[in-house]
């Protein structure tokens, strides 16, 4: 078997709470799907059979009494609880199912909306033989508002710094804004051997990592790393150009200690010295005007793919999230999923929904059993499952989308309605 | 035109000459071991079987030889227009195996349409049919007497030859390749049914290819096999996936290299290699083999050397006898593979670069051409032996090879020049000695290498500077070709375009209805030009390389 596949799906939600206080953030529906049908889907579409889905007893009771979870995802799910105390981080996860896993894992996040060709991923994982490497794409504008805020206010974003080679696949720096206090400082190892780089702040990490085998050995044994975007992408970045690798130093305990950490990393498969013949005999180099071989003679490598054009999401704050309603549909339309009603391109209605006359629909997302009354009018809107929708109500002028969920009746916004 | 193909025939003559002399020679030999096997009561061995068949096809061939002397004058020079087409053809090729070295295979070949193309079309007509109607009287006569034919494609090859006397009209019966047949519509169709029978993606050719070479692949490397195949592989082992992408995307690239990494990745096939039930391994491995022999041959059509080494290993792994367990059979099979690589590559590397620093002298200026792991480490241990000499590395476009054989070099402390090839006759007059890798050594003596040989041995020669050809007998292949045109590789035509200044000139080059890119990988060059091949067994000249195969195939 090549690659195993994990789903994290115990995420809090932590910056969309008003939506999360009641569902939890897997299950939230985008285009009357929820949230974690489509890193599923992604998945099925590119072949995998098996998932092993790491989430909480909560979204397990929700994913079995689901009929789209259990109709449209083929795939054999292998769901493994955790408690939902939010102490685990993702790497926590991975350690906790480290027996599961028996070859190289792709870890993917229940928040990624995307239409990525996974095969570029994997193939700079394949063919370069590296630890790491992760998809990252070029961040678009949210073209539409949040709902409760008033203005185009930004929320002070914590910024990536990510830093490339030349060519654009060879990831040499990652750091988070909150991380440098000083400033950013670049080793001069680093330049030495790429003195080429391109730091790019703009980019969105998909959170889909294809991970050696040897990594989750390695976070067996060093407990302390517990996030793997936060902790330990950053340090695999880091160990590419760490002294100890290339270099083998035993002078004492200490020293001894790091070399086995790093030699762990570096488990090599049998006949290592079969593909290091084949190396030296093969005339090609990653990299021309300095005297080094191919890599550096670097054994770990990180690399990225970064996409230019196709949808990538992340659905973690609530901007994201109604992005997401909307484009969603453009994403389906695009391969044949069965939606029940299409009026126009960009609405998406869902079962048993009762559409009053005089309705005037436009971009929204209508959830199952949702009541539209008489007359309404709705933009851009998204009417969450059994909501109903009054006619001759309030009139409000704010332009903002309506977001319902819940069985309550309240009604944050409307754009207009008559 | 017409002299061309008579100075061919003349040469034919001479190799027939030559070659029928020896086979006759071999024939007598061997004619008493087959009546005391006969005698014995034991059964004849397939060698013998094959020398039998041949002696009657022989004696069969003389009887019409004098037949037929009488229409000679419009048939030579039909026959010799269709050898100066059909020798370059590769001879028979089996349709299971597409690795371009030849396997004893069943040839139940139909004549191929080519043959009678290159017929001059003033020739009346009449002959031809006549010709036509022969050759199926004496198919049918010779299907029916021998079921079961079989030839070595060496033999073969010297039967076509022998058949160039212009009363003979034997059946010429040859298979085409299918990677050079890639115009033809039928042959893709096959390619692909096979392809979807074993589940691989076929790969579709990419761009306008030149029409002199529209017969071959052309692929691109932005558009990789792995798009359609599934994420986590099945059908296909991973390490043969990531083989595949490694040589797509020219991370192993080179001859040995590419066959070490092939045969790295086969023991890890071996090794999570389970029999299943009610199966035999030797018959069982090798057809688990073969969707992934196929597969790396879409990633990249596989070399000689490539070809000879699963040839190798098929046969190693058919050796296996039934009785042996899983478990020794894997272990038998991996020691074999690793014996292969230790005598074949390494070892052989290392008495070619003993022999060869006999030839480099002090004070010696040697060009070598682009990156041949080979001949760089042959310099390595001139070096170390203490010879004082300097490099001139000559490169070309669009690989730039020559700028890791220099790093590699200068790494050591070699003084090295480097230059493009378009200056290769303005540095010749420093030169004392050039040495050139190969890709193969083909059966008539013709070097195969990286596109640009043959024009540093032609310069050479015309500077009298001697080449050298340094190669290992495992790169030797039995086909024949006398030009770069029947068979090569066309690489991806987007890596001609270079960016300068930020402006990439070719950039719309597909828009540009009468513009065709070009990138040529390989080219072959005459034994003329070559002075001394250097390989493991000996230091032989060019045209000696039949020999070698000769005594290989007596030894297997």
């Amino acid at each position: 078997m090549e690659l195993q596949a994990v789903l994290m799906a115990a995420g809090g939600g932590s910056r969309m709470t008003d939506l999360t206080y009641n569902t939890p953030k897997p299950m939230l529906p985008v285009g009357n799907k929820p949230l974690m049908w489509y890193p599923l889907n992604l998945l099925e579409r590119v072949g995998f059979e098996e998932v092993i889905v790491i989430t909480t007893k909560e979204v397990q009771k929700m994913m079995s009494t689901d009929p789209k979870m259990k109709q449209e995802v083929k795939m054999k799910l292998d769901v493994v609880c955790i408690q939902e105390d939010g102490d685990m981080g993702t790497a926590d996860a991975l350690r906790y199912i480290q027996q599961k896993i028996k070859t190289d894992v792709l870890v993917v996040s229940c928040d990624l909306i995307s239409d990525v060709a996974l095969h570029e991923v994997v193939d700079l994982f394949r063919a370069h033989n590296a630890t790491l490497a992760m998809l990252m794409s070029k961040a678009h504008e949210f073209t539409e508002t949040v709902p409760g805020q008033k203005g185009k206010k930004k929320t002070a974003e914590q910024r990536d710094f990510v830093g490339v080679d030349q060519s654009g696949k060879r990831l040499l720096f990652m750091a988070n804004e909150a991380d440098l206090e000083d400033g950013l400082s670049v080793r001069k190892s680093i330049l030495r051997k790429h003195p080429r780089m391109h730091i790019k702040t703009g980019l969105v990490d998909a959170h889909l990592y294809c991970l050696k085998k040897a990594v989750v050995d390695f976070l067996t044994e060093n407990k302390s790393i517990s996030s793997i975007r936060g902790e330990l992408v950053p340090l695999l970045v880091r160990k590419q150009f760490s002294k100890t690798l290339s270099k083998q130093k035993m002078k004492d305990d200490s020293e001894d200690q790091t070399q086995k950490k790093n030699d762990e990393l570096l488990i090599s498969s049998r006949d290592e010295s079969l593909l290091q013949l084949a190396q030296e005999r093969s005339c090609w180099n990653d990299h021309h005007g300095d005297m080094s071989e191919a890599y550096h003679g670097g054994k770990l490598r990180c690399y990225v793919h970064i996409m230019d054009q196709g949808l990538c999401y992340r659905v973690n704050t609530l901007a994201a999230y109604i992005e997401a309603n909307r484009l969603v549909s453009q994403l389906l339309s695009l391969r044949c999923s069965c939606m029940s009603l299409f009026f126009s391109f960009t609405i998406n209605i869902a079962m048993n929904v009762q559409l009053k006359c005089l309705c005037s629909i436009q971009g929204s997302v209508i959830c199952s059993n949702a009541v539209i009354g008489r007359g309404a009018d709705l933009k851009y809107c998204l009417v969450g499952s059994g909501q109903r929708i009054e006619p001759e109500g309030e009139k409000r002028q704010n332009k903002q989308a309506e977001i319902k969920l819940g069985s309550e009746i309240s009604v944050l916004n409307f754009f207009s309605i008559q | 035109m017409i002299f061309f193909k008579e100075v061919i025939l003349g040469f034919r003559y001479w190799v027939i000459a030559s070659g029928w002399c020896f086979f006759r020679r071999n024939v007598n030999d061997r004619q008493d071991d087959i009546e005391r096997a006969k005698t014995e009561g034991k059964e004849l061995t397939k060698e013998e079987k094959q020398r039998l068949r041949k002696e009657k096809k022989q004696q069969k061939k003389n009887k019409e030889k004098k037949d037929e002397k009488a229409s000679q004058g419009s048939e030579k020079e039909k026959k010799s227009g269709s050898l100066a087409a059909a020798a370059p053809q590769p001879p028979a090729k089996s349709t299971t195996v597409k690795t371009p070295s030849a396997v004893p295979a069943p040839a139940p070949v139909s004549v191929p349409s080519s043959l009678e193309a290159p017929a001059p079309v003033d020739k009346p007509s009449k002959t031809k049919a006549e010709l036509k109607a022969e050759r199926r009287a004496r198919q049918e006569a010779e299907r029916a007497s021998k079921p079961g034919k079989k030839g070595e494609p060496g033999q073969q090859a010297a039967s076509g030859k022998q058949k160039a006397p212009p009363s003979e009209l034997q059946p010429v019966i040859k298979r085409l390749p299918e990677h050079i047949q890639v115009d033809n519509p039928d042959v893709l169709k096959k390619l692909a049914k096979k392809l979807e029978r074993q589940q691989i993606p076929l790969r579709l050719d990419y761009g306008y290819k030149v029409s002199l070479f529209s017969h071959l692949h052309q692929y691109s490397r932005k558009a990789p096999l792995t798009q359609q195949l599934s994420i986590p592989s099945t059908v296909i082992h991973p390490a043969v996936v990531r083989l595949g992408l490694q040589y797509s995307q020219g991370i192993v690239a080179g001859s040995n290299a590419r066959s070490v990494a092939l045969l790295h990745a086969f023991k890890q096939v071996i090794r999570d290699y389970i029999t299943p039930p009610n199966e035999e391994l030797s018959r069982d491995l090798v057809n688990k083999l073969k969707p992934y022999i196929s597969f790396l041959n879409q990633c990249r059509p596989l070399s000689a050397s490539m070809g000879n080494a699963i040839k190798y290993v098929k046969k190693e792994i058919s050796n296996i006898s039934s009785q042996c367990k899983e478990e020794e059979a894997k272990s038998k099979l991996l020691n074999c593979i690793e014996w292969y690589i230790k005598e074949k590559i390494i070892l052989a590397a290392k008495a070619i670069a003993e022999s060869s620093i006999e030839k480099i002298n002090n004070e010696d200026v040697i060009l070598v051409y682009g990156c041949s792991s080979l001949v760089n480490h042959i310099l390595f241990e001139a070096f170390e032996k203490g010879r004082k000499f300097r490099v001139i590395v000559v490169d070309s476009r669009p690989r730039l090879e020559g700028r890791e054989a220099l790093r590699r070099l200068v790494q050591r402390g070699i003084s090295c020049t480097y230059v493009l090839i378009s200056a290769v006759s303005y540095i010749l007059p420093e030169v004392s000695k050039v040495f050139l890798g190969a890709h193969a050594l083909l059966a008539n003596g013709y070097v195969m290498s990286r596109v640009g040989t043959s024009q540093i041995a032609l310069v050479a020669r015309a500077f009298n500077v001697p080449v050298l050809v340094c190669c290992e007998t495992y790169k030797f292949c039995e086909r024949v070709q006398t030009d770069s045109f029947v068979s090569n590789e066309l690489d991806d035509p987007d890596d001609l375009m270079v960016t300068r200044n930020g402006k990439t000139q070719l950039e719309s080059w597909q828009e540009v209805p009468s513009l065709g890119l070009l990138n040529l990988v390989y080219d072959v060059t005459p034994p003329d030009f070559v002075d001394l091949v250097i390989t493991e067994l000996g230091m032989i000249p060019c045209t000696s390389v039949p020999v070698v195969l000769r005594v290989k195939n007596v030894d297997q």
